[in-house]
């Protein structure tokens, strides 16, 4: 430990800590938009300057070590100009348009300008103008907005391997940009918006499909569904300003109802369907010598990444589609009929904590006789937004039961929101397939929480089977190298392709930190350990399905409408 | 295409620090960096061809479209500046309708500003090709650019 | 070639008998045309069928002088002539070898003991040279730079072998850290010190970097060293990395110098040839690979940070410090970034002894500094004075005084980081403090003259414009800061007609935000890029404010440089009425009928000067 002095008073900190997080852990405020915790500080924004005496200029404290006595000032006169001026800068070549903008009332640069006081356009002059990049289904780039912090280039070199927008040209020129500068739908984008997640302005936002929806709803002509994923239910609320971790699932379906939404359903459910096909799968792989190890299918932004970048590993793929697929198959299947409903009347909207499964309903083999499984995909954002479209106030519904017959989920259904959820869903269920007993202990420890790689032996009936749990991509790229390298203990992995899973998916709330993740992560557990039905094959709405309409597990008719196929993808790498 | 394997051939199991190295031969040997060339470098250092594109773009040297037969550099160093370079740069682009960065139609001239050439004593310097023109005035360009055209001619008569 | 050194090299000495012409080949000597001139002289040898030996050299120092050709023949001593262009060569040749001298008088001649031509300026009495002490320079221009033999008959890789034979690292280290040397790059830290850090540090591997990308306009002595003295560069290097402890030496140079990496990658391989670079050095276990790379082009890459992520092969963006590239730079390793000055000064550093060293310059500064003298001067070229010479001595006897005799305005020193020296300093002695106090840095060595006809509003907005081109784009002061800086300046500097409200009041403000912009690019900046930007317009600002007042008060550009600021009038009895101005008027200002005087409308006019530029009858006058 060594002593400070933070404007006059003596304060402790760690040794080689670096000055922002020791003055954060004072409690002092120091404006940031270019540090990601976590990640090394690449002092770019320069807005966390502060003044240490016995330095000429002005020192970053996200990139400066702390040091025995050192005397610092947070808030003098010379800081706050420096600071003021920065921002003042940075609007001098900023469109004026935040009525309009996404990001309103919600936006780094927006809070700090109001922050430090800056009332009027005090540099006018030269703006650069780019085009915005609509090219994506699932994001939006407007460099216009784009302040160079560099969040995103370095989100998606670092956490996700993929690198497929870097800073370009140089100078007043300089800009964040793909290769070539081309649109992202030809980059090697895989969807996944953590770059939203960490864009502080409005450069960065998903491709919105609000008004599609609204416009659904309001046609009578339509018969307007909706499905909503695992991981919305526990972070939703946070757009409200309840705390991180509350389950909204009930009143967000009395929310839904009252948007006009004619059923209700959750995705949790078809992630039961799913456990039941993947389970088969891989039960049926390893007994009759399938490609091992079957690697999950339920991300899209993995999907895509498995086909541009290590095409030699699609046979490893579950071919099972996403729980969001399977349901859009069987609503506008087996519903349909059901309710002897025109299938291309029924509009599917599916809720999600997520941008790539905007792109992941626009696949080529998610339709049916070209009447497409999902038609709208909104996230966690969007939901709120809506909800506040409606003037609808959450904190005084009553909370309501999903639909029949795609209503009824289970514990293990639910757990898909969270890194290790799939897994451990499969391992209940297999279990049961391989043994017909139900494992004593459902919760499998080895593969909670929200370390990027978790890994775990089984032993199922004297079978040795090793699992993997990775999220966030650029750790499953280690695996894959690995495996590529001849590893061989492993026969099944799961993956998620944000660091955390779903919970911290690319359509969850913005801003959010550690701490929220970690809450809607505990949510879930939680409500695993109180459900009644903890196992996907004790899902009775499941069973149902399969003896009405699907038959079973891997039959035909499952293979028709709950599997898919991948194909090497060429886009610039 | 043939001329960037055979850059590349030259450097086996290299890892990113060739970089620079290799977009330098490759534009040696093409002219200028196509987009063709970019990836291929960038599948060769196992580098995302948006970081190659991003490194590419930083730097003063490389250009990304096909030059003219003639490069023309024109110095706007201090000691040219001061000297007038300006006027000799403006009197380049009237000749040749071009823009720095640009080539002209006829695939002739490229024009290229550059930060100093380090020739100051010279001052205001054009080089042409490498060749350098000293004390270079705005009256003397179109003279100097008609014997570089003439060269043309007289290679497609022999 | 009888004697040999520690290395084995062969010294080449003079043949008596033979008859040595040397023609200066650098990069400016071609430029002016010596490649011609070669040329010819070869094609003289030739027909004459002369005992002789063509040595191409590198260059002297004197840009205006080039082409040179200098003679030794006869036994009497080296003899130099200037602007020896292709057709000149002969007659001077066919007069020198019968031991005359004719119409074309040649410069000066060396002191070399030998006979002495009459009535001819030793070197030493010449006035380019008279000021000057030539300690790095020593060999350039004078011996064969594609020549390890000729490096060694002037006593080259002596203090190498020295120190390998009975020097500690340490003590080499210490050494440099007493003689006072400072890095001749920028910032002038102790190169001793710093290389401290570097060996302080554990390590297995350790990196010395020879900064030679010379991106600062107006400067050329990194390219002149290399390209006339290779050798020495080299043996400064093995001399750092011996001390430092690295093994592994890269030179960062620039691909715009074709030449200067053509002759380092020869003389590189001359060393290895000979044992001086490679593995385990005379015996000593002291291995040292030097490898090229070649800059691509970004100014930024002086700075030390981004430099190393060049070499990396990446953007060469700048990195916060700590941590300090002598703990850890390249690839994560110790290293140490020296420029080519700093080098080659370290074997005359390590030949004549740190005491000896020391004694050269002034109280704070050692040695002496190379600059290049460029802009509006009589004698351009490169130059190496003893630290503490005055800036008068360099432009007035050095530099001869100002162009056609015009009135000295200022000198710029110190590039893009650095400011403007005003006249009333003009006897300040020039040394790393002195030049901080007027409000200018060291800089890498760019001295460019300028004289009444130099606007200073200008020259402080040709740097702004380079700087934010030339900015890395990654933090926000920089990149935006200097971009708004510069729109200020093309504001105060540009026609005040059509005009909106709001940009006639950015003018007026325009002083107080270029100061406030200043301040906090400076003490926010990321790198020493940024932080050093805003100096040419602090010193501009500072020495010459009633410049800036007359162009945004009076809308006045007092040098006539600023062509916006001008007044364009026709000249009723030279027109004639071609209408050509007319056409090429941009707004409609020209008026007038075919075949009559034209005239221009003074509240439309731009002053974009296009009238000015067409008129085939010089009608168009400016005031």
């Amino acid at each position: 430990m060594v002593t400070i002095e933070v404007n006059g008073k003596k304060v402790k900190a760690a040794k080689d800590q670096m000055l922002l997080e020791a003055l954060r852990q004072e409690g002092i405020d120091i404006p940031t938009l270019c540090h990601i915790d976590g990640l090394t500080p690449t002092g770019a924004c320069r807005l966390c300057v502060v003044e240490v005496a016995g330095m000429n200029g002005l020192v970053p404290s996200c990139a400066y070590p702390v040091s025995d006595g050192m005397k610092i000032l947070t808030h003098s006169p010379r800081v706050m100009e420096a600071r003021k001026t920065i921002v003042e800068l940075l609007l001098a070549n900023h469109p004026d348009d935040c009525l309009f903008c996404v990001r309103n009332n919600n936006c780094g640069l927006q809070t700090l300008a109001a922050q430090l006081g800056i009332r009027e356009r005090v540099y006018r002059g030269g703006r650069n103008e780019h085009k915005i990049d609509t090219s994506s289904p699932s994001i939006i780039r407007d460099p216009n907005k784009c302040v160079l912090c560099g969040r995103c280039v370095r989100v998606c070199e670092e956490v996700q391997g993929v690198s497929a927008i870097d800073f370009v040209n140089r100078g007043s020129k300089a800009t964040v940009g793909t290769a070539f500068e081309q649109g992202m739908n030809v980059s090697s984008c895989i969807k996944c918006g953590q770059c939203i997640m960490k864009c502080p302005t409005g450069a960065l936002r998903e491709n919105s499909s609000v008004s599609d929806v609204i416009n659904a709803l309001k046609d009578p002509e339509k018969f307007v569904v909706v499905q909503h994923a695992p991981a919305v239910s526990v972070s939703l609320a946070e757009e409200f300003g309840l705390p991180a971790g509350t389950d909204v699932c009930g009143i967000m379906t009395t929310a839904l109802r009252l948007f006009g939404f004619k059923r209700v359903f959750e995705t949790s459910f078809s992630a039961d369907l799913t456990i039941m096909e993947e389970a088969s799968e891989l039960v049926h792989r390893i007994k009759n010598g399938g490609v091992l190890p079957m690697m999950t299918s339920c991300s899209p932004g993995w999907i895509k990444y498995v086909e541009q970048f290590y095409p030699e590993f699609i046979p490893n793929l579950s071919t099972c589609k996403s729980p969001q697929q399977m349901l859009g198959a069987v609503i506008k299947s087996f519903f349909a009929q059901r309710e002897n409903i025109d299938p291309a009347k029924i509009y599917s909207v599916s809720i999600m904590p997520c941008v790539a499964k905007k792109f992941e309903c626009e696949r080529p083999d998610m339709n049916q006789h070209g009447i497409a499984d999902v038609d709208a995909v909104l996230t966690t954002r969007e939901l709120a937004e809506m909800i506040r479209y409606f003037g609808i106030d959450i904190k005084k519904l009553a909370p309501d039961a999903a639909d029949t017959p795609f209503g009824m989920r289970s514990s293990a259904g639910k757990l898909f929101g969270v890194s290790g959820g799939v897994m451990e869903a499969a391992i209940r269920t297999a279990y049961f397939m391989i043994t017909g007993t139900e494992l004593a202990d459902l919760e499998v420890k080895d593969v909670r929480g929200l370390n990027g790689v978790k890994q775990a032996k089984l032993n199922i009936a004297g079978l040795e089977i090793g699992v993997a749990v990775v999220s966030g991509l650029g750790n499953a790229c280690k695996l894959l190298e690995e495996i590529k390298a001849g590893r061989k203990d492993i026969q099944f992995i799961e993956v998620m392709t944000c660091p955390g899973g779903c919970i911290a998916g690319g359509g969850q709330p913005l801003n959010s930190d550690l701490k929220a993740i970690r809450a809607r992560m505990k949510a879930l557990y939680s409500i695993d350990t109180t459900d009644s039905i903890r196992t996907s094959h004790g899902n009775k709405a499941v069973e149902r399905l399969y003896d009405e309409f699907l038959g079973k597990p891997l039959g035909e008719k499952s293979h028709h409408l709950l599997h898919t196929h991948y194909t090497k993808r060429q886009v610039i790498r | 295409m043939s001329e960037i394997k055979t850059v590349l051939e030259k450097y086996p199991n290299a890892k990113r620090e060739s970089l620079i190295a290799i977009l330098q031969e490759v534009q040696d040997k093409e002219g200028y960096l196509s987009r063709e060339a970019i990836c291929q470098v960038g599948e060769h250092l196992k580098l995302p061809s948006a970081k190659v594109y991003g490194v590419a773009t930083f730097y003063n040297q490389f250009r990304f479209v096909k030059p003219g037969i003639f490069k023309i550099q024109v110095c706007r160093g201090t000691a040219c500046h001061v000297k007038g370079s300006l006027k000799v740069l403006e009197a380049v682009k009237n000749e040749l309708k071009i823009e720095p960065g640009q080539t002209t139609k006829d695939g002739l001239f490229s024009l290229e500003v550059v930060a100093c050439i380090g020739a100051c004593g010279l001052a205001p310097v054009m080089a042409v090709n490498g060749e350098f023109h000293a004390s270079m005035a705005p009256e003397n360009v179109k003279k100097i650019l008609n014997t570089y055209r003439e060269r043309t001619k007289d290679e497609q008569s022999k | 070639m009888n004697k040999v050194n520690d290395f084995g090299i062969p010294v080449k000495e003079k043949q008596t008998g033979k008859t040595y012409i040397y023609v200066g080949t650098g990069t400016c000597g071609l430029g002016a045309g010596a490649g011609k001139t070669v040329k010819a002289i070869n094609k003289y040898i030739r027909d004459k069928g002369l005992n002789a030996e063509l040595v191409e050299v590198g260059c002297i120092g004197m840009c205006t002088a080039e082409p040179i050709m200098e003679i030794k023949a006869n036994g009497k001593n080296r003899i130099s002539f200037a602007k020896v262009t292709e057709d000149k060569a002969a007659a001077i040749l066919d007069n020198v070898l019968a031991g005359k001298i004719g119409d074309i008088k040649p410069i000066y001649q060396y002191s070399e003991g030998l006979e002495k031509w009459d009535s001819v300026l030793s070197m030493e009495e010449y006035q380019f040279f008279k000021y000057q002490k030539r300690l790095v320079l020593a060999n350039c221009g004078i011996i064969n730079p594609d020549s390890i033999e000729e490096y060694v008959a002037a006593g080259g890789y002596k203090a190498l072998a020295k120190i390998i034979g009975g020097m500690t690292p340490d003590e080499v280290c210490d050494t440099v850290e007493k003689s006072g040397l400072r890095g001749r790059g920028g910032g002038g830290f102790s190169t001793g010190k710093k290389w401290k850090f570097a060996r302080a540090s554990a390590a297995e591997q350790k990196y010395l970097i020879c900064n030679a990308d010379e991106g600062d306009p107006g400067a050329f002595m990194d390219r002149a060293v290399i390209e006339g003295d290779p050798h020495r560069l080299i043996e400064g290097m093995a001399i750092a990395a011996y001390g430092i402890g690295a093994s592994k030496a890269y030179v960062y140079i620039r691909a715009e110098y074709p030449l200067a990496i053509k002759r380092i990658i020869n003389a590189i391989e001359q060393a290895k040839h000979y044992g001086i670079l490679g593995k385990n050095i005379l015996n000593s276990g002291f291995s040292l690979d030097i490898l090229i790379k070649k800059g691509a082009g970004a100014f930024v890459c002086g700075e030390e940070t981004a430099l190393m992520n060049s070499i990396e092969g990446k953007r060469g963006m700048p990195k916060p410090r700590p941590p300090y590239p002598a703990v850890r730079g390249l690839f994560d390793k110790p290293t140490i970034i020296n420029n080519v000055e700093t080098l080659a000064n370290l074997p005359g550093v390590i030949n004549i002894g740190w005491e000896k060293f020391s004694a050269i310059g002034t109280k704070t500064s050692k040695g002496t500094k190379v600059f290049a003298l460029s802009g509006k001067v009589k004698n351009t070229g490169l130059i190496e004075v003893v630290m503490g010479t005055t800036l008068r001595r360099i432009v007035f006897d050095i530099g001869g005084g100002i162009e056609k005799d015009k009135k000295f305005k200022g000198v710029q020193i110190g590039g893009p980081s650095g400011g403007c020296i005003p006249e009333q300093h003009l006897d300040i002695e020039i040394d790393y403090e002195s030049l901080k106090t007027v409000g200018a840095m060291m800089g890498s060595g760019g001295m460019v003259v300028m004289d009444e006809g130099t606007c200073m509003v200008d020259i402080a907005r040709f740097f702004m414009d380079f700087i934010q081109k030339e900015s890395c784009g990654k933090c926000i002061p920089c990149r935006e800061g200097t971009r708004r800086m510069l729109e200020i300046l093309n504001g105060i500097s540009s026609s005040y007609r059509n005009k909106t409200a709001a940009q006639t009041l950015q003018r007026f403000k325009g002083v107080m935000s270029l100061r406030k912009l200043a301040d906090v690019i400076k003490s926010t900046s990321l790198c020493g890029l940024g932080q050093t930007a805003p100096n040419p317009v602090l010193s501009t600002l500072r020495w010459f404010p009633e410049e800036y007042e007359a162009h945004i008060y009076e809308r006045k550009c007092p040098a006539g440089v600023c062509k916006e600021l001008l007044n364009y009038k026709i000249n009723e009895k030279k027109c004639k009425g071609c209408t050509l101005c007319a056409g090429k008027c941009p707004v409609q200002a020209i008026k007038g009928a075919k075949k009559a005087p034209h005239y221009i409308i003074e509240d439309k006019c731009i002053g974009c000067g296009n009238c000015l530029e067409v008129c085939p009858f010089k009608a168009v006058e400016v005031s």
